[in-house]
C-alpha cells in the first residue's frame, strides 16, 4: 500500500466496555477520494471504531494515524479539528434550532451572532455541495432527508474531507437513498474520503469502492469491490456460509381477525395523525407497514390497543368494537403489542427488573386477588429462556444487563407466551445481528402458521417484501396503498411512501410532495 | 492537545451488594470526617462531641425513649415518601400534610370529644389519614392530568397548610385560658395515645406499617404497577396499567401515612396543635427514604438512627452550645456524601499514563 | 395614581430578590441542570453578603461574597451532579436543607442585626436623570436603588447572551440535547459547571438584596420560601430572562399586597392574605402545564445527568 495514500489508519484497535469486548485489535486504512464500506453484523463493532475515529470514545490501546500522523483524541472537538466528520445514525441534531444554528453549533463564531452573513455563506456552500436545504428552517419542521442532508452539510461546513456515515439508508426511502449516494460520490470527486457503515449487501456493491468486514469486533479482511459478491461479502460477515433470503410460508387465507374502519385520530398538538385508514389482517397473514419514520405507525398500534385517543372510526374484532375499551380490556382480549422504540428499552420492559419481573408484567393481571404471584411467571421464564434460546445468567438477572438482541428476545418471546390472536409488533428486528433477526422472522412465521394475524412494522424494505404477505404503504397518517408483496418493488413502496403515488385516490394528483411530510 | 495522564470514568459490571454497602459505609464514615473539621472549626474536639452525642441518644433509659419517641414521625413519614419516591413522583410535601393531619385530628380531639376514648382515637386516626391524604391528592391529581411539576406544587401547599395552621392558633382556636399567648388548648385525656412500655403506642403503629408497606411495594399487584410506573412510565403503558389511578391511589396513601404522623404527634407528643407540629419532619424523612434506598426494613434503621442524630444533636446543643443548626449541617454532609458515593457504586475510575510516540512511525 | 406609583414601587423592590434567583435558576437549567436548592443558595448568600457587608461597610465586596457563596452551595450540587451523575432533585434538595443550616449556624450570632448605615445609604433610592422624571413609569421604574437597577440590567444582558451570542446558542443546545453538543465539539462538562455556578451566584444575589435591602436586617430564615417560588416563576417565564421580569415583579406584588389590603381597612386575615403568593404560584403552574407547546416547553435534557461513554 502507498503511504501517501492512507489518508486514515487505524492500528490494532482495542477497545471494551465493562467486560464486553467492542474491538479487538482492529485495522483500517482509508484512502482519499474512495467510498470505503464499513461491514458488519450489529454488533460487530463498527460504530465503536468510529465513535473512536470520532472521538467520542477513547481507544484503551492502538493508535490512529491521520495523514501518516498519529492523533490522540480527548473529545469529539479533536477529532473535527483533523478533518473528521461523522454522520451519526441518530442525528445529533438540535430541535429547537434552525439548519443554521446547528451548522455554526459549537464553531469558532464571533460572540454576537451575525445572522444574515452566515446564512449567504451556507446557501452558497449549498450551491456548490448540490445540497438542498433551507438555512432558517427549524430542525423539528424538517423530514428525516432533510436532517440527513443538514448533518452532511454540517460536516462540510466544519472543513471535513473525512466523512463516517453511520448506518445512514436505515430511515431514507429507496429514493432519497439514491440521492445521498449521489452526495457521497460528488464527495468522493471532491477528494474527501467517505466511510460507510452498514450491514446491507445490496448497497455495498452499489456505492462502495472497498469494503472492510468486521466480524464480532475484529476485522476480517478489506477486499475490493471488483473482486467479490454478495454472498462472499456475507459469508466474511457471518462467518460461514449462509442463505439470506427470508422464508415466507404460504397459508391458506382464511378469515378476517381485525377489521379497521374509518380509523382517525389527533395527537395532543391537535394535528391528524391517523386519516381516515380502512383495513383490515386475515388470521395467518402478515400484513407488513412501510412508511416514513413518524407516518403514523406509533400512533396506529396504540390506537388499536387503546393507548392513544381514536377520535372517529371502529377497530372490530371477534364482533366486538375495541374503541372505547381500556388497553387491560384488549389486551386480555388477546391482542398483543410489542413496540422496540429506538432505545430499545422503555417500551414493554423495565430495563432495572428481572426476567421474572417482566414476564409477570402480561401474566399478573389475570391473577385473582391484590397479591401478586410470581411462580407461574418463573415457569415461563424458563420456557422462554429456552424456547428463544436467550444467552442470561439466570432469569433473576436484570433485564438491562442483557445483551441488545437477548432484550428483544424477552420482550418478543412474553407477547408470544400470551397466545395472541393478533400480533402487533414494531421494528422487532430493531438493532439485531444477523442470526438473531432470523429467530425473529422464524418466530413470525410460526405464529402464522397457527393461525396469528400479524402486523408488522418495519424499516428495511427488503425483509418487508420478502417476509409479509401484503404490505400497507402509509405516508402522513394516511393509507396510500395496500399492495401485493409478491408482485410489487421497492420503488412503488418508495413512491407511496412519500405520497407521490395514492392508490387510495387513483386518478387525483397527490397534495403531498417530497418536502412536506415530517 | 495530549495531556501526559488522563482520567476517565468506566461504568462497572454490576457491583456485589457487599461492595456496594461498603462504599456507602465508606461515605458515612467521610460524612463524619468533614463534619468533624467543621466542628474542629468550632474549637471543639470532635471524639468529644461524637461521643457525647452517643450519650445523648442512648446514655440513659429516658433519652432511649426519647429517640424512639423521634424516630416514629421519621420512620411513617418515610415509608410514605418512599411509595412515592418509587414512582418518581418527587413530592416534598410531607410536612403540609402532617399538619393537615394533625389539624383534623384536632378538630375531634376539641370539638367532638365526648366519645369513648378508643372510638375518639380512631375517629381522630382516620380524619387524619383522610385530611393528609387528601392533601396529597391535589398535587397528584394535577400531575395526574397535565403533568404539572408536583415538586413545587407540594412545597407551596407546605406554606398554605402551615399559614393554615397559623392562622387557627392565632385566631378562632387560640385558647381563651391561656393568658394572651397563642396557643391551642391541650387536647382532653380521651384524645392522647396510650403509652405502651413506656412509649406512647405509637411505635407499634410504625413496626406494623413497615411490615405492612413491605408487603405492599414486595407482593401485592398496586406495589408493583408502583415499581413499573417509577422505572418506565411507557412501559407501564403498554402493559395497560391504569397510571392515573394507580399514581392516585400512591399518594393518597403516602399522604395518608403523613397525615397519620401528623395525628400521633399532636395526641401523644405535643398534646395540641401547633405550627411547630412538624418539626421539619416531613423535611427529614426525605433524606432517610433516600439513605435507606426506599425498602422499608431499611427505613426502620435508618430512621433510627437519624433520630439518634437529632436527639444527640439537640445534647450537645445544652453540652457545648452548638446551635440546633449544626445538626441541619451534619444531616446536609451525610446526605451529599452519599449521593456522591452512588458514582463509586456504579463506576469506577481508570487513570491511563499516554505514552508520546514518535509521529508517523506506523505505516508498513 | 399616587397610591398605584407606590405601590408598584414597592412590588418592584420586592420583587428583585425574586429576579436575580429566577434568573439564576434560568441559567442552571437551560444547561440542562435542575438545581432545586434556590432557596438554600439565597440563605447562604443573604447571611454571608450580610457578615461581608456588616465587617467591610462595603457594597461591593458584600454583593461579591454572596455571589461567592451562592456558587459555593452551587458547586457542591455541580460537582454532585455533573462529575459524580447523582440524582439532581435529591442533590438539590440537600443543598436546600444544608444551605439553611449553614445559614443558621453562621448567622446565628447576627441575627436581629440591622444592615450598617454606609449601606442603607448606598442601597438608597436614586432617581436617574431624566428617566426618573417621566410621570408615572420613570416613577415606578427608575426611582428605585441601585440594586433594582443591577437587576434590570442582569436580565437583560442575560438574555442577550442567551438568545444573541454564540456562546448562548451552545447553551441552549445543552440543555436541549448534550449528546448532539458534544459532537459539535462543546465542552458540556465546562459549561454545566460555569452556568450552575453562575447560577448559583445570581441566586446568592437575591439572597443579598433581602437581608441588606429589603429588610434591611438579619432575619432566620429570611427567605421564607422565595427560592422555591423562584423554581416555579423559571416555568412561568418559558425560561426566558426577559419574561422573568415581569414574572417577578408580578410576585413582588403579591408579596406586598396584604399590607396594601389592610391600610385599605378590608378585613382579611394576614394568614390568607400571606397564602397568596404560594396559592398563585400553584395556579400558575396548573395553567402552564395545562397548555402545552413545544416552543414553550423546557430544555428537554433539564433534569438528566449526561455521560459521554453511556451505553
Amino acid at each position: 500500500m502507498i503511504m501517501e495514500n492512507n489518508y486514515i489508519s487505524m492500528k490494532n484497535i482495542n477497545k471494551s466496555f465493562g467486560k464486553v469486548v467492542a474491538n479487538r485489535n482492529v485495522n483500517l486504512s482509508v484512502s482519499q477520494g474512495e467510498i470505503h464500506a464499513l461491514l458488519g453484523e450489529n454488533g460487530s463493532g463498527k460504530s465503536t471504531l468510529m465513535n473512536m475515529l470520532s472521538g467520542v470514545y477513547t481507544p484503551d490501546s492502538g493508535s490512529i494515524f491521520i495523514k501518516g500522523e498519529e492523533v490522540q483524541f480527548a473529545a469529539p472537538k479533536d477529532a473535527i479539528k483533523a478533518g473528521i466528520g461523522m454522520i451519526y445514525q441518530h442525528f445529533k441534531l438540535i430541535d429547537v434550532l434552525t439548519a443554521k444554528e446547528n451548522i455554526i453549533l459549537g464553531q469558532k463564531n464571533s460572540f454576537f451572532l451575525n445572522e444574515k452573513a452566515l446564512s449567504e455563506k451556507i446557501r452558497e456552500m449549498t450551491v456548490r455541495f448540490g445540497l438542498d436545504i433551507d438555512p432558517d428552517k427549524k430542525v423539528y419542521n424538517m423530514s428525516v432527508g432533510e436532517k440527513q442532508t443538514l448533518e452532511i452539510l454540517k460536516v462540510l461546513y466544519r472543513g471535513a474531507e473525512i466523512l463516517i456515515l453511520d448506518e445512514p439508508t436505515a430511515v431514507l426511502t429507496p429514493q432519497e437513498t439514491e440521492k445521498l449516494f449521489k452526495i457521497m460520490r460528488k464527495m468522493k470527486e471532491e477528494g474527501c474520503a467517505v466511510i460507510f457503515i452498514t450491514h446491507k449487501m445490496n448497497e455495498v456493491m452499489e456505492v462502495a469502492d472497498r469494503i472492510t468486514v468486521l466480524r464480532k469486533g475484529e476485522t476480517v479482511k478489506t477486499v475490493e469491490k471488483s473482486a467479490t459478491n454478495p454472498k462472499h461479502l456475507a459469508e466474511l460477515m457471518m462467518g460461514c456460509p449462509v442463505d439470506l433470503s427470508i422464508k415466507r410460508i404460504e397459508t391458506e387465507k382464511s378469515k378476517v381477525a381485525i377489521e379497521v374502519r374509518n380509523l382517525s385520530a389527533v395527537n395532543v398538538e391537535g394535528v391528524e395523525v391517523l386519516k381516515g385508514m380502512n383495513f383490515e389482517i386475515y388470521s395467518g397473514e402478515i400484513l407488513g407497514v412501510a412508511g416514513i419514520a413518524g407516518s403514523g405507525q406509533k400512533e396506529l398500534c396504540e390506537a388499536i390497543v387503546g393507548l392513544h385517543p381514536v377520535k372517529q372510526g371502529e377497530i372490530i374484532f371477534n364482533g366486538e368494537n375495541l374503541v372505547g375499551k381500556s388497553p387491560a380490556e384488549i389486551i386480555t382480549k388477546g391482542i398483543s403489542l410489542s413496540f422496540i422504540p429506538e432505545d430499545r428499552l422503555g417500551m414493554g420492559l423495565v430495563a432495572s427488573m428481572d426476567i421474572v419481573n417482566n414476564v409477570v408484567l402480561k401474566l399478573y393481571q389475570k391473577q385473582k386477588g391484590i397479591f401478586i404471584n410470581r411462580k407461574p411467571a418463573e415457569q415461563k421464564s424458563m420456557e422462554i429462556i429456552e424456547r428463544l434460546s436467550i444467552q442470561t445468567p439466570g432469569i433473576k438477572h436484570p433485564v438491562r444487563m442483557l445483551s441488545g438482541g437477548n432484550i428483544q428476545k424477552v420482550l418478543l418471546g412474553r407477547e408470544l407466551d400470551s397466545k395472541p390472536q393478533v400480533l402487533i409488533t414494531a421494528y422487532p428486528v430493531r438493532g439485531l445481528d444477523v442470526n438473531s433477526c432470523y429467530t425473529i422472522y422464524d418466530l413470525l412465521n410460526e405464529e402464522k402458521q397457527k393461525g396469528v394475524a400479524v402486523l408488522y412494522i418495519g424499516e428495511d424494505l427488503d425483509v418487508l417484501l420478502e417476509l409479509c404477505d401484503r404490505i400497507m404503504v402509509i405516508c402522513a397518517g394516511e393509507i396510500t396503498g395496500i399492495v401485493d408483496a409478491r408482485d410489487t418493488t421497492k420503488e412503488t413502496i418508495g413512491l407511496m411512501m412519500t405520497g407521490a403515488v395514492n392508490l387510495n385516490r387513483e386518478g387525483e394528483k397527490s397534495e403531498y410532495d417530497n418536502a412536506n411530510y415530517n | 492537545m495530549i495531556m501526559p495522564i488522563t482520567i476517565r470514568a468506566i461504568k462497572k459490571s454490576e457491583p456485589g451488594r457487599m461492595k456496594a454497602a461498603l462504599i456507602r459505609i465508606g461515605a458515612m464514615i467521610l460524612a463524619l470526617a468533614a463534619s468533624s473539621l467543621f466542628i474542629l472549626l468550632l474549637r471543639l474536639n470532635p471524639i468529644d462531641v461524637y461521643l457525647k452525642m452517643v450519650q445523648g441518644a442512648f446514655g440513659t433509659a429516658y433519652r432511649v425513649k426519647e429517640t424512639i419517641v423521634k424516630t416514629i414521625p421519621l420512620v411513617i413519614t418515610s415509608l410514605g415518601i418512599g411509595i412515592a419516591f418509587k414512582m418518581q413522583f418527587w413530592n416534598i410535601g410531607g410536612e403540609g400534610q402532617i399538619a393537615m393531619g394533625a389539624f383534623a385530628a384536632s378538630y375531634f380531639a376539641l370539638y367532638m370529644n365526648d366519645m369513648p376514648k378508643p372510638v375518639l382515637l380512631l375517629v381522630m386516626i382516620l380524619a387524619s389519614m383522610l385530611a393528609g391524604g387528601l392533601w396529597a391528592l391535589i398535587p397528584a391529581f394535577f400531575k395526574a392530568q397535565w403533568g404539572t411539576n408536583e415538586t413545587i406544587v407540594t412545597l407551596m401547599m407546605n406554606y398554605i397548610a402551615l399559614k393554615w395552621v397559623m392562622f387557627l392558633q392565632y385566631g378562632p382556636w387560640r385558647d381563651p385560658n391561656s393568658l394572651g399567648f397563642p396557643k391551642i388548648a391541650n387536647f382532653p385525656e380521651n384524645a392522647v395515645l396510650p403509652k405502651l412500655l413506656g412509649v406512647h403506642i405509637g411505635w407499634v403503629f410504625a413496626l406494623i406499617l413497615v411490615v405492612a408497606v413491605y408487603i405492599f411495594i414486595n407482593h401485592t399487584k398496586k406495589g408493583y404497577e408502583i415499581a413499573v410506573i417509577g422505572e418506565s412510565i411507557n412501559t407501564a403503558r403498554y402493559a395497560g396499567i391504569n397510571i392515573k389511578k394507580t399514581i392516585l391511589i400512591a399518594i393518597m396513601l403516602r399522604g395518608g401515612l403523613c397525615g397519620l404522623v401528623g395525628m400521633i404527634q399532636a395526641s401523644a407528643v405535643n398534646y395540641t396543635l401547633s405550627v411547630e407540629i412538624t418539626g421539619g419532619v416531613g423535611y427529614t424523612a426525605i433524606i432517610t427514604a433516600w439513605l435507606a434506598a426506599l425498602s422499608a426494613p431499611l427505613i426502620l434503621i435508618v430512621s433510627f438512627l437519624f433520630a439518634a442524630l437529632l436527639e444527640g444533636g439537640s445534647y450537645i446543643q445544652t453540652v457545648f452550645g452548638i446551635p440546633q443548626s449544626a445538626a441541619e449541617i451534619l444531616q446536609g454532609l451525610i446526605l451529599f456524601f452519599v449521593l456522591g458515593s452512588e458514582f463509586f457504586v456504579r463506576y469506577k475510575f481508570v487513570f491511563a499514563i499516554k505514552h508520546p510516540t514518535t509521529a508517523g512511525k506506523g505505516a508498513s | 395614581m399616587e397610591a398605584a406609583v407606590s405601590f408598584l414601587h414597592a412590588a418592584i423592590v420586592a420583587g428583585t430578590p425574586l429576579l436575580f434567583a429566577t434568573l439564576g435558576e434560568i441559567i442552571t437549567e437551560r444547561s440542562g441542570n435542575l438545581n432545586l436548592g434556590v432557596e438554600g443558595m439565597m440563605l447562604m448568600g443573604a447571611v454571608i453578603g450580610f457578615m461581608v457587608g456588616l465587617a467591610t461597610e462595603s457594597a461591593v465586596l458584600a454583593l461579591l461574597a454572596a455571589m461567592i457563596a451562592g456558587a459555593g452551595g452551587a458547586l457542591i450540587y455541580a460537582f454532585l451532579t455533573i462529575t459524580l451523575r447523582a440524582n439532581q432533585i435529591v442533590s438539590g434538595l440537600t443543598l436546600t436543607i444544608f444551605g439553611s443550616g449553614f445559614a443558621d449556624f453562621v448567622g446565628q450570632d447576627l441575627i436581629g442585626q440591622i444592615a450598617p448605615e454606609k449601606l442603607r445609604m448606598f442601597f438608597r433610592p436614586y432617581s436617574l436623570p431624566v428617566l426618573g422624571d417621566i410621570p408615572f413609569i420613570g416613577q415606578v421604574l427608575f426611582r428605585q436603588d441601585v440594586f433594582v437597577y443591577l437587576g434590570y440590567l442582569t436580565a437583560i444582558l442575560l438574555g442577550i447572551y442567551l438568545f444573541k451570542t454564540s456562546v448562548g446558542m451552545n447553551l441552549r443546545s445543552i440543555g436541549e440535547n448534550p449528546g448532539a453538543a458534544d459532537a459539535a465539539g462543546i465542552n458540556v462538562t465546562l459549561y454545566k459547571y460555569f452556568h450552575t455556578l453562575l447560577g448559583g451566584a445570581l441566586c446568592g444575589l437575591g439572597g443579598a438584596y433581602l437581608s441588606l435591602v429589603y429588610v434591611p436586617a438579619l432575619q432566620e430564615g429570611v427567605t421564607a420560601g422565595r427560592g422555591w417560588i423562584a423554581v416555579a416563576l423559571v416555568i412561568f417565564a418559558t425560561w426566558n430572562p426577559y419574561k422573568a421580569i415581569f414574572g417577578a415583579y408580578l410576585f413582588g406584588g403579591l408579596d406586598i399586597i396584604g399590607f396594601r389590603i389592610q391600610n385599605l381597612g378590608i378585613n382579611v386575615s394576614q394568614y390568607f392574605i400571606d397564602m397568596l403568593p404560594y396559592l398563585v404560584t400553584i395556579t400558575v403552574l396548573v395553567v402552564v402545564s395545562m397548555r402545552k407547546s413545544r416552543e414553550k416547553a423546557g430544555p428537554k435534557a433539564c433534569g438528566i445527568p449526561y455521560f459521554r461513554e453511556e451505553r
